[in-house]
Order: structure tokens, then sequence, then C-alpha cells
């Protein structure tokens, strides 16, 4: 278990994505795989109330070396992970989000490229592309989910891709989650990062 | 008991549930879906089609008749289950009496949302409030992992008791949240929960009446034997419940013995042996007060968590007992009895009369209609309720936290 990065124990994620494409199944794997890794706390929880295809979402995750008792709305997370980089933007994706904190983001762009502040640390990752290139369609759409889960677990080291094949191997059939993992680790080699200003890589 | 079978998944509070009925091994599930509790009869139905659970799905047209099948298939000796929410409660509403008033011991899983108008799908605690006189028992989860245990000990309970037994657990917050759930064995959940042998069923080869047309006064049957009249069905439903406690508190003491958790049976404290001031609620919001307590702490004022549990029966004595030391309790309703106060507020109160340790008890409500409670919202109502009795304030109206208005 990676808890250097945790504060009071404790880190808080917002996800941002678009109705069907999968957030919330992700958040749900991430607190698997970190329970796997050996975080004693971990919740993961959709936004609440309706939600509608297409129309933006979010969900979010706590780990923490301890049972979580806290079950409230993430208001300042440490990681913001983004499935639609136009959600950047729109969907004010980096509100909240501490300084120092990862902003995790799906866009074939470079982290310097996203006009987001020093004061994040960025990891980017074409998530879209890597669905595409191992052939995660999902009606001819690409599943981009669980590819995110490689540039979490790159970005912030909370967990691993063997913790992650395990949690994957949980949430689908074999031959989905085989694609599943597949997928995260390409995008898990993939993902550029860029560490906010004043920030030692570790 | 070996613990090396049992494991643990990363599950929702509907998962947990529907987890929980299938080792219980229920026999008859009729429900009909509303948001937030429709993903455990949806997980239910699924467990049924693929042969792993053997149990019959009633499908229906209406909770009502959700509920009139769960009677009908209990009345015949089924260990049945059903789950709704809110307005889904409400429009069963007869029948919840007629399941309480015909002694059967069915479970019911209610994930908590607030009653319409307005439209709500989020959570808050009116609709068990709604229910609360009908002669349920009624116990509220602070966790998903409670929730797990609590409906393995219903089934216990109710079986005993002869009462059904209402699982009350906050929608979103729990139902769709996914946190770390032992799973016990299959068979240990049979060593602890026997096939359920019911004491009077229908059944064609001994024909009966059961709550037949029951006069004001006792009278004689048919075969010349004095049968109660309806008062003293009533008298003997109310000992029952009030016997329940003892009942709760062993299934919960047992079930650690044999799983390694206990909930507290009818109450609990966090913190609260010397606290001043005991931050008091039930369900989910317990844990955030935890942490609320937590920081207190670290200010210096000595804080405490009182869960509810049950809260029918409404432990008097456990929480008579529990806040004989404190200065003030600061009750925390996710529902309104609309005209006079929270629930749990104005029955804390009637408990504490003439007890003669009475702390102050002041009132606070919040997160209705899903409205979020943070930790430091219960931190500030804590300060303010101490405040307000060490300057001798005993009595003030409640307050709305967080309401904008």
């Amino acid at each position: 278990m990676n808890t250097t990065a945790l504060q009071d124990g404790l880190c808080e994620f917002r996800w941002h994505g678009r109705g069907g494409q999968g957030a919330i199944s992700s958040a749900k794997i991430l607190a698997a795989a970190a329970y796997l890794a050996g975080f004693k706390g971990v919740t993961s929880a959709p936004s609440f109330g309706a939600e509608r295809r297409g129309a933006p979402v979010t969900a979010s995750t706590r780990l923490s070396s301890e049972p979580i008792r806290i079950y409230s709305q993430v208001e300042s997370p440490d990681v913001v992970v983004v499935l639609d980089d136009t959600l950047v933007r729109t969907a004010k994706a980096t509100a909240g989000l501490k300084p120092g904190g990862w902003l995790i983001v799906n866009t074939p762009r470079d982290p310097d490229k996203l006009g987001v502040g020093e004061e994040f640390c960025i990891a980017t990752a074409d998530a879209t592309g890597a669905a595409m290139d191992v052939g995660l369609l999902v009606s001819g759409v690409a599943m981009v989910n669980t590819a995110m889960l490689g540039a979490v677990a790159k970005a912030t080291g909370f967990v691993s891709l063997d913790e992650l094949k395990e949690a994957v191997a949980e949430a689908f059939s074999p031959k989905a989650a085989q694609k599943n993992f597949e997928v995260a680790k390409l995008t898990f080699q993939r993902t550029k990062i860029r560490l906010a200003a004043g920030r030692a890589a570790d | 008991m070996t613990t090396t079978k049992h494991k643990v998944h990363v599950l929702t509070g509907n998962e947990a549930v529907a987890t929980a009925a299938k080792l219980c091994r229920v026999q008859v599930v009729a429900a009909y879906p509303i948001t937030p509790q429709s993903s455990v009869v949806e997980t239910l139905s699924k467990i049924i089609e693929q042969g792993e659970l053997k149990a019959e799905f009633v499908t229906v047209e209406s909770e009502h008749s959700a509920l009139a099948v769960c009677i009908a298939a209990s009345t015949v000796g089924a260990r049945v289950f059903t789950a709704t929410s809110a307005n889904g409660l409400a429009y069963m509403c007869e029948q919840v009496h007629w399941a309480a008033g015909a002694r059967l011991p069915i479970v019911m899983g209610l994930a908590n949302r607030a009653m319409a108008a307005p439209w709500s799908v989020l959570n808050d605690q009116q609709d068990s409030m709604t229910m609360r006189d009908a002669g349920w028992i009624q116990i509220f989860c602070r966790n998903n992992q409670e929730i797990f245990d609590t409906f393995v000990q219903a089934f216990k309970i109710a079986e005993t008791v002869h009462v059904p037994v209402m699982v009350c657990y906050d929608g979103y917050i729990l139902s769709h949240t996914v946190m770390p759930v032992e799973i016990p064995a299959q068979e240990s959940v049979d060593a602890f929960l026997p096939p359920y042998k019911p004491h009077t069923i229908l059944d064609p080869a001994h024909p009966r009446n059961l709550n037949p047309v029951t006069l004001a006064d006792p009278r004689r049957n048919g075969d010349g034997e004095l049968c109660h009249g309806y008062m003293e069905l009533r008298y003997l439903h109310q000992e029952a419940l009030l016997n329940a406690p003892a009942v709760i508190t062993a299934v919960d003491q047992e079930y650690g013995k044999a799983f390694g958790r206990s909930w507290g049976g009818m109450a609990w404290g966090y913190q609260a042996e010397d606290a001043e001031i005991l931050l008091m609620a039930a369900g989910s919001l317990c844990m955030e007060a935890s942490v609320a307590v937590d920081r207190l702490r670290q200010e210096g004022i000595k804080a405490g968590v009182l869960g509810l549990r049950v809260y029918r029966p409404f432990p008097k004595k456990e929480l008579i007992e529990a806040t004989k030391n404190a200065k003030v309790v600061a009750v925390f309703d996710k529902s309104m009895s609309y005209g006079n106060e929270g629930p749990i507020c104005a029955d804390l109160k009637a408990a504490l009369y003439g007890s003669g340790s009475a702390p102050i008890v002041h009132g606070y409500i919040t997160g209705l209609g899903g409205r979020d409670v943070k930790y430091r919202h219960l931190m500030d109502a804590a300060k303010t309720s101490l405040t307000a009795a060490n300057n001798g304030i005993s009595t003030k109206a409640s307050e709305w936290i967080n309401c904008q208005i």
C-alpha cells in the first residue's frame, strides 16, 4: 500500500464522466483494487440522483488506511479523474482540487497543453486510443473507464497492475476482464506525467 | 468458529442486502422496483434466475401486492423477504399493519428515502418514521457490514419474537456506496440461522381461520374455547415488542460469537463514557458524528456518539442509562413529525421524563431530501448546544441545520 500521498490517512477522488462512460464502475473497481492493495477503508459512490446517458456525471472514491467514517460528499479532492476531456472546462473539474493534487485526464494531449495551473500534478493518457487499439468497443464506442484505471495506478501508485487485474476479474466475465485489463495495462505504460511546480518526483 | 471461508467483498449496501437474503435462504421474494432500493431485488432476481438460490420470485404490479404476497407466503410457512423505499412503503401501508398484526416474521429492507411531495429520490428517514407505529421492529444500520449482519440477525429475531422486522439503511449513502463487507460462508450462516419453523401455518390438511373479524370482547369460538378480543391480541403484540430487546441483544451477541462482529444490540456508544455532550442519531449519520466527536475532543470538548440502532421497540432503559452522565444530548433527526419536532428527539425526551437524571435534550433537523451533512455541521451544533446548556438554556426549538431560508 502506498500511503505516502495520504493526508490524515485519507485520499479523496472525484470522477468526471458522461452518463454511460462507466465512471461509476471504474470508481468501484478502484475501491476493490485498493482494498486488495491493503487500504482498510475504501468507498466509492455515484453522485446521488438521476442520471442520463451523455450528461455529465460525477462519482467519488475514498481510500484510507483506516475504515472510512465520512460518507458526505467529497468537496476538496486529492485526485480528479476526467474520462472526457471536454469536461475539464465545462464541468470545472479542478474545482476544490487540493494544491499539489492530481488531475488525471483522458486526452491525447500532453499535460502541459491542458491549460491547467502549475499548482496541480497532471497525468494524461489517450484512453480512447488505447481502447480502440485493443478493440474494447461497445456498440462501436470506445470504453475508456477501465483504461483510465491504468493512468490512476501510474500517477498515484495507490494500486498496482496486479491488484487492478484481480479487481477487474471480479467485475467482468473472464473474456471481458481480459480486454479490460489489457487496456488498463496499455494506458499505464502510455501515461504522461507533469508534477506540480515545486514537487519532486517520488 | 473458523473465518477462513469468510471473504471480504467490496459491495454496495443493496448488494449486501441481496447477498444476505441469499445466504439466509429466503424462499419467497416479492417486490416492486423503486429507487434507491431497486438493485436489491434486481440482484436477487438474477441470483434466483441463475439457480443460485432456490426461491420463488413473484413479480407484482405494486408494493401493496408485494407485501400481500409476502404475507400469504409467510402465512403458509415460508421465509420471505421484500424491500422498498419511501412512497413504495407508503403504498404498502395497509399491508404493513397487517403483517405486524398477523405476527408474521417477514423481513423487509428499507433503503431510506424522502417522502414526496415534492418528489425526491434522495435520502432521509421520513419513510421509516411514517411506519413507526405499525408494530414492526425497526433497526437502523450505520454501514454496509452492519446491513449484511443485521439482515442475518433480523430473520432470527423475527422468527423468535413473531414480529416483522424492517432493516433500515440510508438510501444512496449506503445503498449505492461500495465498502468492504465480509461475507461468511453459507454453512456458517446455516449454523446460525436454521430453517424457519412456523408455529401456526395455514395448511389445507388442518383448516383454520386466521385473523377473522374480531369483536371488542373475548368470546367463545365454535369449539367452545374462549378466544382473545382485539384488545387482548394487541396487548400481546405490545408485550412481544417490550420483550424484544432481550432477544435482539441476545441475537446480536450470539452473532458476535459466531462471526466476530456485534453491533451494540439496541443502542451503542462511541467515546460516550465520559461525554459531556452526546450526539445522537440513527443510521449512517452516526459515522459522520463519530468523526465530529474525534475533532471535538481534539478541541478539548468531551463529546460522544449515542447511536440508536433499534428505534422500535424504543430502548428507553438503555437510553436512560447511556445518557445519565451527560450534560446535554443533541439529537439529529433526518425526519420530522410535522407540527411537533424530530421523532427521535421527542421519543428520547419522553423516555427521560421522570427518570431523575435527565440531561438537557436539543433537537436538530438535518439531511432532509438528501441535503449533505458534514461533520463540521454536527460539530457546530454540538458546540451550540453545549454553550446553551452551560448558559442554563434547557429547552429550545428544533434547529434546521444548513437550511438556506
